[in-house]
């Protein structure tokens, strides 16, 4: 009961959340000028009247809101997303052909953050006033506050054009022919996306491991531990590292959502073919079953890494799950 | 029998059909000096599909030319060449067209037959957003299997231009008229069937669309093995990758800071040609029926007042052409004795005092002007200062994206906004939707959005649309493009800068008039 009941109630909140999540995206959607018909024009170079009046007809466009909305939720009930009005494609198809690469993107960017963070965090808290701790301030804060589609630009001009290491755009060669040249094309292209989209979160886990490492390192039970003789390898990694990482494992948490908000920038700059992508696009193609699907998936996932988050931090930190 | 095009004879016979064209046929190698290879070439955007038939647009373009095959095609200097006919035959009284097939298959090894040209036209002509292309084709006629007659109600010399790049598809009735829905058929993303000279290998959404050679096209063997389009819709991440050679050919091109900057690369060449017939012109359009903007005189103090060429050497760097006039000036039909409106702000003064508008307080009235698109913002900011210096106050309004602008634009509740309109060829098709007063549509954007109307501008349409005489048929459009510059319902001025850049590897890049919607069956990899 200890593990089932809190798990319940988020499944819970997590059905309210998601269907909060559409009627809101649908009332916007619906609320924003324009609809698919003046972008399937735009697309095409122009249009007739009776061509747009007959899209509105087909995708029921011309129904009241209420009318809209409701078979709109009706079909989501049935585990069904419907149809892609751009592409004319189910949108489960669209969303699953996307959703690995974005995921492949945002976990690979946030674990390369935390690691890389908490390192930077540990190393700077040791001297604090040293040199090397002000220098990685500045590159973290520097990551942190230059937006991703200019770090991923400036990344490119410099290790695609300059000194040609990566590949501008895509996901994978498509000469790329076996599972091993697959992968290794893959982790060449991903690399620069994955450290642009890393260098945002980077610094609010490098400040805030530093903080909190600071912190623990002035307290009692660190200098017993330094008392009882042990090296200072063993006090930072073993006993000051762990208690330390229970906030950035919580921020990390929060930041999922805007991991993922943030991949949507990335992928535009470097033509990831993720979900931010077909996002992006769908935003403006006003192609409303793909956006919500989108969002749905994007909620899901944010919802899943939220409670990953909550595990991890029962494993860090006992006192967690004692107090459900 | 007034008018045959026939292989070698097409350029001459043509001339007798449509448009005045003087040039000759460019010499183009019909052997490739060099074969085999992969071709990677730039989309922009994720083509919604690559059915042209039921898909319009210059995305779908790119690919969709190269799965199928037209009757016609277009060299550079506008002269028609038989691409799936054997011969187009326009009859006496201008009311039949026939077409006669090559023996040709499609990618699927079945023949093409006059079915498939009727099953074509009938899609088109239910499908496509260009309704004019086909409009006064009546009926399609199948007396034999090679042999198509379309019927016209009136003499439309626009078909000739309608019949080719990507305009009219020609798609296997097999395949596409098995009951499906068109639009919507499963088999215009994948298993694409066509007869063009390239096969589709693999289409995947925001990634790329790989082509591969068809070893039974009914022509030369194109040059290279494969062709892969890469989608790529940052447009300074594509340059990059010119620059870089992940990308051997990136077709419309407009940015111009990235065209300025692979110009100047090695080993990178640009050139501008090969968009004429998609006639891609920015202007500033006025909403003829609102407030000022209702007095001919003031849009022409307003055109006196915006120095083109500071648009075009400090916005463009030089890179777009003059536009003076409703027909792209590549067109043979553009008028090339159009008033320029050179900047005149004395004129401008004394125009808008003349239509009781005189300067108060430094101030003559207020308008607002607005975009649909990022790339043309410049272009907004700059009328804004530039109609300062005549006491016009103006509001640049932002519309966060297209379709936002498109409401507000096509349903009239506008002053002034920035626009890109393609002209897609014959006038016809792309420039009488702008100034047509029965095309005046609320809601429809890319329709006379300005709500312009003068009766003689439709008479003199509605003649030029039917007149089988080339030469009369430019008069007609003479005219008709003096009254629309003088009374200015929008005011072109240049036109869009879009390039083909090409790295040196890559030989006769562009073709004809209709740009990456053209066969790439000449291209080759040196």
């Amino acid at each position: 009961m200890k593990y089932i009941l809190p798990i319940a109630n988020r499944i819970f909140y997590a059905v309210v959340l998601l269907m909060a999540v559409l009627v809101l995206n649908f009332s916007m959607m619906y609320l924003a000028p324009g609809d698919i018909a003046d972008t399937i024009a735009q697309a095409s170079g122009g249009a007739t009247e009776e061509m747009m009046d007959q899209i509105r007809v087909d995708y029921g466009l011309d129904q009241p809101f209420i009318v809209q909305l409701f078979s709109y939720v009706a079909k989501v009930a049935t585990f069904d997303l419907g149809y892609s009005f751009f592409y004319n494609q189910p949108v489960t198809t669209l969303i699953f052909e996307k959703l690995p690469a974005t995921l492949l993107l945002v976990v690979t960017a946030q674990l390369l953050a935390l690691v890389v963070g908490v390192l930077l965090g540990v190393f700077s808290a040791r001297n604090p006033k040293g040199l090397a701790s002000y220098v990685v301030t500045f590159v973290a804060l520097f990551g942190y506050a230059a937006p991703v589609f200019w770090t991923g630009i400036l990344l490119l001009i410099a290790f695609s054009l300059k000194v040609p290491l990566f590949p501008v755009a895509g996901m994978m060669d498509v000469t790329a022919e076996g599972w091993f040249a697959q992968t290794l094309s893959i982790a060449r292209h991903m690399t620069l996306p994955t450290i642009t989209l890393a260098s945002i979160f980077l610094a609010l886990y490098s400040r805030l491991c530093r903080a909190s490492m600071l912190e623990v390192l002035g307290s009692d039970y660190i200098r017993t531990a330094k008392a009882k003789g042990l090296s200072e390898r063993e006090v930072v990694l073993k006993h000051a590292l762990k208690n330390s990482l229970s906030p950035v494992i919580t921020l990390a948490g929060l930041q999922f959502s805007a991991v993922v908000s943030g991949a949507v920038l990335v992928e535009a700059v470097f033509s990831w073919p993720g979900l931010g992508t077909l996002a992006l696009q769908s935003i403006i193609a006003r192609d409303t079953p793909t956006i919500l699907g989108i969002l749905f998936f994007s909620a899901l996932v944010v919802i899943v890494g939220n409670l990953l988050t909550d595990l991890a931090l029962r494993l860090v930190d006992p006192r967690v799950g004692s107090k459900a | 029998m007034r008018s045959i095009i026939k292989s070698l004879v097409a350029a001459t016979a043509l001339a007798g059909t449509f448009a005045g064209t003087l040039a000759t046929a460019p010499a183009f190698a019909e052997t490739c000096p060099n074969k085999g290879g992969t071709l990677v070439t730039w989309l922009g955007q994720t083509p919604r599909h690559l059915n042209p038939a039921v898909q319009s647009g210059v995305v779908t373009g790119a690919p969709g030319a190269q799965l199928f095959a037209t009757p016609l095609r277009y060299t550079d200097g506008w002269e028609a060449e038989p691409y799936l006919a054997e011969s187009v035959t326009t009859s006496d009284d201008g009311l039949s067209v026939t077409i006669k097939l090559k023996d040709a298959n499609f990618h699927d090894g079945k023949p093409i037959t006059s079915e498939d040209v009727k099953f074509s036209v009938d899609t088109i002509k239910a499908n496509h957003p260009f309704k004019t292309m086909f409009g006064p084709v009546e009926s399609v006629e199948t007396p034999d299997a090679k042999t198509a007659v379309l019927k016209l109600s009136q003499p439309h010399p626009a078909l000739m231009l309608a019949m080719s790049s990507q305009l009219m598809a020609i798609i296997p009735k097999h395949i596409y008229g098995d009951g499906q829905d068109v639009k919507a058929h499963p088999q215009n993303s994948e298993n694409v069937v066509g007869s063009g000279p390239f096969k589709l290998v693999e289409f995947k959404r925001d990634q790329h669309v790989i082509l591969e050679r068809n070893d039974d096209y009914f022509m030369d063997a194109p040059c290279v093995d494969r062709i892969v389009m890469r989608i790529i819709k940052d447009q300074s991440a594509a340059a990059i990758g010119l620059q870089n050679g992940e990308l051997h050919m990136a077709p419309f091109m407009n940015t111009v800071r990235n065209i300025k900057r692979l110009e100047a690369a090695d080993g990178i060449n640009v050139t501008a040609d090969g968009y004429a017939a998609i006639g891609a012109l920015d202007w500033l359009a006025f909403n003829t029926k609102k407030g000022p903007l209702a007095d001919k005189r003031v849009r022409q103090a307003i055109a006196y007042s915006v120095d083109k060429k500071f648009i075009k050497n400090a916005i463009m760097q030089g890179l777009a052409a003059d536009a003076r006039g409703p027909i792209h000036p590549g067109s043979p039909l553009a008028d090339t004795s159009l008033p320029g409106y050179d900047l005149d702000l004395e004129k401008a003064a004394s125009l808008l005092d003349e239509a009781g508008f005189p300067l108060t307080d430094g101030k003559r009235m207020e308008l607002s002007i607005n975009f649909g698109w990022p790339s043309i913002k410049p272009q907004a900011e700059y009328v804004k200062a530039a109609l300062k210096k005549v006491g016009i106050e103006v509001t640049v309004k932002a519309s966060p994206d297209f379709p936002t602008w498109a409401k507000t634009v096509s349903n009239h509740e506008f002053d002034m906004t920035m626009d890109t309109v393609f002209n897609w060829g014959d006038p016809v098709i792309g420039v009488h939707r702008t100034y047509s007063s029965d095309n005046i549509k609320k809601g429809v954007i890319w329709s006379n959005t300005q709500q312009y109307e003068n009766v003689r501008v439709d008479e003199l349409m509605a003649m030029a649309g039917k007149e089988a005489d080339p030469e009369k048929r430019k008069a007609l459009y003479k005219e008709f493009q003096q009254i629309v510059a003088d009374e200015l319902p929008v005011y072109w001025l240049n036109t869009l800068p879009y390039h083909t850049v090409y790295s040196d590897k890559v030989g006769n890049p562009v073709r004809g008039i209709w740009a990456s919607s053209s066969p790439m069956d000449r291209v080759y990899l040196k």
